[in-house]
């Protein structure tokens, strides 16, 4: 009961922020200077026309008007049209989001692997120099953000040691017999590994430059809580009954020292979302993020709505999914 | 163990003025930027496009990082790029230091309905990409310097916000707090006067790494060709063109990487440098 409780809680809460990011965002962009519908006709076009046109998109009403007339449509699964391609809003949007999921998910796989590796290397080595170049090299990845990473990434294997793509998700002149927009996981189910090669040298560098930040962070998080973990009377035990260190790190501590690690991964993941942003425009990946900035370069407003509307609700799921996990795995919160 | 913790200490130390320094010079660079840049920034040369960097053959005397493809001087643009990072970096920061730590601590401190409502802006605040906010403000606030700063401001104070917010609550249930309030100090005179120097060293920390936050963002929004006009030199505006001339002219986009990395992470090794200095285990 108590569970069932507190996610009730959680969920009213989720509401009210989701709420608040959809009105926030309607009178945001609303204030935006240039008018979209004059962006729209070709020169010479009459008031008149830029009249109709706008009472089309429902542009001539009141702003709560608008906002009424939006959130209606939205309960109905009705995001709008795109002003720019004239698409309904929910398809444009659900036909890149697989791109940014896809890349989202490769690039926490990544960062999961070497943050993985790096803590425990550490934890291995601790007290020698090895454990003191992981500490500095974390250190680095940590103090620089993504996009500076990708920028370094397309210098380095893109230019000097050219082996990865450093634009786009596949080779346009490659032919595509897919039936759903995550190429990824596709391409593997049908066994044309061939396109998943070329897929993933697209995706391997913008995924990198956004796994390296998370990667540093695993990486200390769970060194801490494994060299913590390693003192415990448990784990001496396990040393006394003549286990090796290795196995000891890693069928023992390991298991209790991830926990922590786990809350934190989840809110560092929806920063990696958010990144996806300006590391998808620097790689001209086309997902979520790179329509998002053209959608405002455009003055596309119900697109930017429905793009800013979905990106709150991945964050506010990654989040629940990450606490339902905690609560799954901790077998504290279980019994409680 | 003792020996461990010194060279923690000499190596936090080792990066603290390394930081400093590289940062002290940027400052320099940027005030006296008319002074010591060879060449006027702004000056185009079509004839003298797309130079080399001074040890590659093909390069011309008195432009020493080479040129970009509209022939303007590399080097030149970068120092005249540090003032507007730098100014960035210090006037976003510190604004929206000031209303993140004030928003925290009347949250922290206060509790109660206050905290709610702070708390609720700033569940609201993370649920959006901050990138896309950012070029969505600058897109409604149209772009400049000034647009910039509020930019940075509306969407980073939660950064503040969130952690001071933690520490007042935790400095707000000691025994201190409560003999200051018994002695008979304000609610306001309290939080003032006895929490807010105990929570000082964390909000210079984050203040030091907000400084590097904002000139990534101001980098970011030059990328997408929304900082500043298009014309004025900033590292961000130059990556963004360095990145389109990647194979005729790597030099375009190498040193403005290279000063905009450095920095950053002078930044943030100032922080950590700091961190450690305040952190009393370590002492």
């Amino acid at each position: 009961m108590q569970i069932l409780r507190i996610l009730f809680l959680r969920l009213l809460t989720t509401l009210v922020t989701l709420a608040g990011v959809a009105v926030i965002v309607f009178f945001v962009i609303r204030v935006v200077p240039g008018n979209p519908i004059a962006m729209m006709l070709p020169p010479g076009a009459t008031e008149a026309d830029v009249a109709r046109l706008s009472a089309l998109y429902g542009l001539d009403k009141p702003l709560p008007t608008q906002f009424g007339i939006w959130v209606a449509g939205v309960m109905q699964g009705d995001f709008g049209t795109s002003i720019t391609t004239r698409q309904p809003v929910l398809q444009l949007v659900l036909s890149r989001l697989p791109a940014t999921l896809e890349l989202s998910i490769m690039a926490l796989v990544m960062a999961v692997i070497l943050g993985g590796i790096a803590a425990l290397v550490g934890t291995r080595r601790r007290g020698t120099g090895t454990e003191g170049a992981i500490d500095i090299a974390n250190g680095m990845a940590l103090s620089v953000p993504d996009f500076l990473w990708g920028l370094i990434l397309i210098l380095v294997f893109g230019v000097l040691v050219p082996v990865f793509h450093i634009s786009g998700r596949v080779t346009p002149s490659l032919d595509l017999p897919f039936t759903t927009n995550f190429y990824l996981f596709e391409s593997l189910l049908r066994l044309r590994f061939d396109l998943w090669a070329d897929i993933v040298s697209h995706m391997f560098m913008p995924a990198l430059a956004l796994a390296i930040p998370l990667a540093a962070i695993i990486g200390q998080l769970l060194k801490q809580s494994l060299k913590e973990t390693m003192n415990l009377d448990y784990v001496t035990l396990a040393r006394t009954k003549g286990y090796g260190e290795t196995r000891v790190i890693l069928r023992e501590a390991l298991r209790n020292a991830a926990l922590p690690t786990l809350t934190l991964v989840g809110v560092q993941f929806t920063f990696l979302i958010g990144g996806t942003v300006i590391i998808e425009r620097l790689f001209s990946y086309e997902g979520l993020g790179n329509m998002a900035i053209d959608a405002v370069i455009n003055r596309d407003l119900p697109l930017i709505q429905g793009i800013v509307i979905l990106f709150a609700v991945i964050f506010v799921a990654v989040n629940m999914i990450v606490d339902l996990l905690y609560a799954v795995l901790n077998p504290r919160l279980r019994h409680a | 163990m003792l020996d461990g913790r010194s060279m923690i200490r000499r190596r936090a130390g080792a990066r603290l003025w390394l930081s400093a320094l590289w940062l002290g010079l940027l400052c320099l660079a940027a005030i006296l930027a008319p002074w010591i840049a060879p060449k006027d920034p702004l000056a185009q040369d079509l004839f003298l496009g797309r130079l080399p960097p001074f040890w590659i053959s093909g390069s011309e005397p008195g432009y020493f990082l080479g040129t970009d493809s509209l022939g303007r001087d590399v080097l030149s643009r970068i120092i005249h790029g540090a003032r507007v990072a730098l100014l960035v970096a210090l006037v976003a920061g510190t604004i929206t230091c000031v209303v993140g730590a004030t928003l925290g601590l009347l949250a922290g401190f206060l509790r109660g309905w206050v905290d709610m409502v702070i708390s609720r802006f700033i569940d609201i605040w993370m649920a959006f990409p901050p990138v896309l906010f950012s070029i969505l403000l600058i897109a409604v606030l149209g772009p400049g310097l000034i647009s910039i700063i509020i930019a940075i401001v509306v969407i980073d104070w939660t950064r503040f916000a969130r952690v001071v917010r933690a520490e007042a609550m935790a400095q707000g249930a000691m025994d201190y707090v409560a003999s200051a309030r018994v002695a008979g100090r304000g609610r306001l005179g309290t939080m003032v006067r006895e929490i807010l120097p105990n929570v000082l060293p964390t909000i210079v920390v984050l203040l030091t790494l907000e400084m590097g936050i904002a000139v990534i963002v101001e980098a970011i929004l030059s990328f997408v060709n929304l900082s500043i006009s298009t014309d004025d030199p900033t590292w961000g505006g130059m990556i963004a063109e360095g990145r389109t001339s990647i194979h005729q002219a790597w030099w375009v986009l190498v040193f403005p990487l290279i000063t905009l990395f450095l920095t950053v992470l002078s930044f943030s090794q100032l922080g950590e440098g700091l961190k450690d200095r305040f952190d009393p285990v370590l002492r």
